[in-house]
């Protein structure tokens, strides 16, 4: 059946060139620092060197006396002049500026803006900006700030907490009374984010004569335009985003309202371009894109046979300084909150908390992959614990392929899978039982060696169901997406796109379906990226959707032009449609080929001779299609149950690690990854995906950490001391493909684009928590650094 | 503040570039600003991501670490100069498009001038070899696998070049 699913088509899941590539490997891209507007100043900023204060006074004096400088923009002149920036949860009074004002509340947050000729002169006078602080108390630990009575980072809000809400979905106490076995475990997943090779850039211009503000930005935001607009006090279209700029990576952290806002206002009061664009030190510290920082405490009723009868989950997240839609990231795991398990039952308290550091913004998954490192975390624990095989025991308590569609107990119904497959098909691409020889092999010999499990779900589809389920006030429903395909008088087609791309292969995925559904060459297909105010309603490649939303719609839009490419011909060819066919383009009568349209007379015709076209149909040929989310549409139950995402891709990881004696650096000997995402429009985008999903999981397992110190400074402020896997962390990786339909969409086609990512830090975790078993210790925290296994072999050797 | 200016004199792709530049310019922005050259990317601007890598006379560099006036009377070689003639991409180019070795394509110009470099001294190099060679070059998309295939790819071709 999977083979079958996946088979049948002209050009989807067939091995073929991208659209993108060839301008990506000449140096051809044009990314936002590439745009170059005549007579562009460019932006410092000056930043805040203490966890809290007070800004007593802001001297601009020597800055502004230098040639070349032109304003120096603080938060009083700012926050009068624009629109806070609001949290995506109910808390109006956690307000956000691009530029402080009258207090800071992290390290590294901007309290002033240089505008001058160049880049290297605004720095100049960044550093002749002389600020006047009264440093104040500040909160770095979450589970200080949660407490009533803690010092607060925005008082007017009365207390750190800015969302919290305990979920209980089933009888959880009931079924936690009657299990046979309960264990508890607290796990910790590490500050990381995605930190793309490219930082966050923005160029905007004002054009007074049109009242326009253009934006160029490395931009991957839902709702941006209309959200930069609001800020701005403009009418939404007073604002043309260009989403025609290569976004160079952001795997959801390319949020940058905050930079936009002030970059816009500048723009607008003088008079001329302005761009900024960070350097590494400003993206890490104060470009407001950390990822989550958690702190779970679980605990699992279960049966001596391993049947897993009920979850208990606490959730408490730091989101840092302020939040955009952070708080958010604890939502949407509520739609896979049992992960690939039949568990029957569970309580789920979400807490988000403010702290004096970096906020958190959207980080690939948003929040799904901390929690599934915490439920295989719990897995393995109750296999430890039964002294029960850990495959044996996720077997055990797996969805069967049988029970699709499920529905989970928080109100979301998975739409297929084959879970039990997919890890025997990874477990035979790792070849497990060499895996464990070689495994026991390097403990004879002495060594420390462990092999990780982990098997989740990516939820995909991208809805945006978790902002009415944490606030009641947005009703928002639909998260819909959209394509308008044109077919020109020379017969070439072009597909029209609402947003940028960030390494998605969009471009691809487009031309793919175009050119699958109107059985025309792909390559031929033109795909361009409208601008904000020629585009169809777009929430952006988020929540590994554009497959499904993008592609889904550009299916739709094509059918259309299909349906009207019928139409034309059964008029001139006096048919009914029922008896007409579709070649490639051109369209017979059925049984008579010779009586047939082609592709050129077909367009010629509804270009050119109206009086030849049938009555009701448009001239011209042209297609738009605005898809709405299936399954999505409706508000979440009184006690918080949701369909969160249409579809779920299903993921199982097998690693064999072996970790240094001498320097405790974990070595990645082996790995495998079982994938299932449904129909594949491009396997070599989906494969390259979820390798950089497994590469990115090695980093926030074992490496990647914004770590603080304890008077609030950010000691990893640059890629020496935050540390992205090289070719040389990462090993050669196994994927095997699985096909598991989904039902909800245009070919079968699920998400990939958080793929890997979402397994890969449980599975490492395992695998190193597995090395360390002889030892008789464990470590619950990510990243598991070579320093910390390190530390944590020498302390069990000395007995400690 | 006027900054006294230096003449400076590079070959660049083969043409020769002439320009009056301040000390303290990196080489990066003297590429990407002066010449518009902007397929040499800065990512960390502090040496370690390898997104700005350049060949001089042969040799890859970060220009991000280096001053435009260092590389006064040197011949460099930039991403662009590793097309054909008429823009297309190159061989080496052709086989990151053949094996998809790029997703955003902001770490992909480092990483074809390290791998070109690679090539240049060991045509026919192992994966560990490939591996190290393309080690300071940081990409967040691909996972490097596909990025190892290319070069794996670009070297058999050089191999058995097509009749």
């Amino acid at each position: 059946m999977s083979a079958a699913a996946q088979k049948g088509f002209r050009y989807i899941g067939k091995k073929r060139r991208t659209k993108e590539d060839p301008r990506f490997v000449t140096g051809r891209g044009r990314f936002v620092a590439d745009i170059a507007l005549a007579g562009m100043k460019h932006v410092a900023l000056v930043t805040s060197p203490h966890a809290a204060a007070r800004i007593k006074a802001i001297r601009a004096d020597r800055a502004l006396a230098l040639a070349g400088v032109h304003c120096v923009l603080t938060g009083a002149e700012l926050c009068a002049a624009v629109e806070p920036l609001l949290p995506g949860v109910d808390a109006p009074k956690v307000t956000r500026y691009p530029l402080a004002h009258g207090v800071v509340r992290y390290a590294g947050e901007w309290v002033a803006a240089v505008v001058a000729d160049t880049r290297a002169l605004a720095e100049d006078a960044a550093e002749r900006i002389e600020v006047d602080y009264e440093p104040a108390e500040y909160v770095l630990d979450p589970e200080k700030a949660v407490l009533p009575g803690s010092v607060l980072v925005h008082p007017l809000h009365g207390s750190n907490v800015l969302y919290r809400r305990k979920f209980v979905w089933g009888p959880v106490e009931a079924d936690f009374a009657r299990a046979e076995h309960k264990l508890a475990l607290r796990v910790r997943w590490g500050r990381s984010a995605t930190v793309p090779i490219e930082t966050f850039g923005v160029a905007a211009q004002w054009d007074p004569g049109r009242q326009l503000l253009d934006v160029w930005a490395s931009i991957q935001m839902p709702k941006y335009p209309d959200q930069t607009a609001r800020a701005l006090r403009l009418p939404g279209n007073a604002v043309r985003v260009h989403f025609d700029v290569d976004v160079g990576g952001s795997f959801g952290v390319k949020r940058g309202l905050k930079h936009t806002v002030l970059v816009g206002y500048l723009a607008r009061k003088l008079g001329y371009p302005v761009r900024l664009i960070e350097d590494r030190l400003e993206n890490m510290r104060g470009g407001d894109m950390h990822g989550p920082d958690r702190i779970f405490d679980v605990q699992v009723a279960f049966d001596g046979d391993g049947t897993i009868r009920s979850l208990k989950i606490r959730a408490l997240d730091d989101v840092g300084a302020y939040a955009g839609r952070s708080p958010l990231q604890l939502g949407k795991p509520v739609g896979a909150i049992v992960g690939p398990y039949q568990i029957h039952s569970v309580e789920y308290e979400p807490i988000s908390v403010m702290t004096n550091k970096t906020a958190q913004e959207a980080v690939r998954g948003f929040g799904q992959s901390p929690t599934n490192y915490a439920l295989e975390t719990a897995i393995d624990r109750v296999a430890r614990h039964l002294g029960m095989d850990r495959i044996a025991l996720r077997q055990k308590n797996f969805i069967r392929k049988d029970q699709f569609p499920y529905l989970i107990p928080s109100g979301t119904s998975y739409d297929s899978g084959d879970f039990h497959t997919v890890l025997d098909k990874a477990l035979a691409a790792a070849d497990y039982p060499a895996l464990l020889a070689a495994r026991d092999a390097a403990r004879r010999a002495g060594r420390l060696a462990g092999i990780g499990i982990s098997s989740c779900l990516e939820p995909s589809g991208g809805n945006s169901a978790f902002e009415p389920l944490f606030n009641p006030k947005n009703e928002t429903t639909t998260w819909m997406d959209s394509c308008l395909v044109r077919v020109d008088l020379s017969g070439a087609i072009t597909g029209v796109m609402n947003t940028s791309s960030a390494g998605q292969g969009h471009d691809t995925l487009v031309a793919t379906v175009l050119g699958e559904v109107l059985e025309r060459a792909p390559d031929t297909i033109r795909v361009v990226h409208a601008d904000s105010l020629n585009a169809l309603p777009s929430n952006s490649p988020v929540g590994s959707r554009m497959a499904i939303m993008l592609g889904g719609a550009a299916a739709g839009a094509a059918r259309k032009i299909k349906a009207a490419l019928f139409a034309i011909a059964a008029h001139k060819l006096n048919q009914d449609l029922a008896d007409l066919e579709y070649h490639e383009g051109s369209v017979s009568v059925k049984g008579d080929a010779k009586r047939m349209l082609s592709w050129d007379q077909l367009v010629e015709i509804a270009h050119r001779k109206f009086h030849q076209m049938p009555s009701g149909l448009e001239p011209g040929l042209q297609a738009k299609f605005v898809w709405e989310v299936p399954t999505g549409g409706a508000l979440p139950t009184a006690d918080g149950r949701i369909q969160m995402y249409p579809c779920f891709s299903f993921e199982a990881h097998v690693v064999l690690v072996e970790i240094d004696p001498a320097t405790g650096q974990p070595k990645l000997v082996r790995y495998a990854c079982g994938h299932d995402c449904g129909v594949m429009i491009s396997p070599d985008i989906v494969h390259g995906m979820t390798c950089g999903g497994i590469a990115h999981g090695i980093g926030a397992a074992l490496y990647e950490k914004f770590a603080y110190s304890d008077n609030g400074q950010l000691e990893s402020q640059s890629f020496m001391d935050y540390l992205i896997p090289s070719a040389m962390e990462v090993p050669a990786i196994a994927i095997v493909d699985h096909c598991s339909p989904s039902p909800h969409t245009s070919f079968g086609q699920k998400g990939s684009g958080e793929a890997g990512y979402l397994g890969a830090p449980a599975a490492i975790a395992c695998a190193v928590n597995d090395a360390l078993a002889p030892l008789g210790t464990s470590i619950d925290a990510l990243p598991m650094t070579p320093l910390q296994i390190w530390t944590r072999m020498r302390d069990v050797r000395a007995g400690n | 503040m006027s900054e006294q200016l230096y003449p400076i004199s590079i070959e660049v792709n083969g043409t020769l570039r002439e320009a009056l530049v301040p000390a303290r310019l990196s080489l990066v922005d003297f590429l990407r600003d002066t010449l518009r050259l902007t397929g040499t990317h800065a990512g960390c601007e502090h040496g370690i991501c390898g997104a700005c890598s350049v060949l001089l006379d042969g040799e890859p560099v970060r220009s991000c670490l280096m001053y435009a006036v260092q590389a006064d009377g040197r011949k460099l070689t930039t991403i662009e100069g590793l097309a054909q003639p008429d823009g297309t991409p190159g061989a080496l180019q052709d086989a990151f498009c053949e094996a998809h070795a790029t997703q955003c394509g902001f770490c992909t110009p480092g990483m074809v001038i390290s791998a070109h470099a690679l090539l240049e001294t060991n045509p026919a190099p192992s994966e560990h070899e490939i591996r190290e060679a393309i080690g300071g070059n940081l990409c967040r998309c691909t996972g490097y696998q596909q990025i190892v295939d290319a070069i794996k790819l670009a070297a058999a071709k050089r191999e058995a070049p097509t009749p």
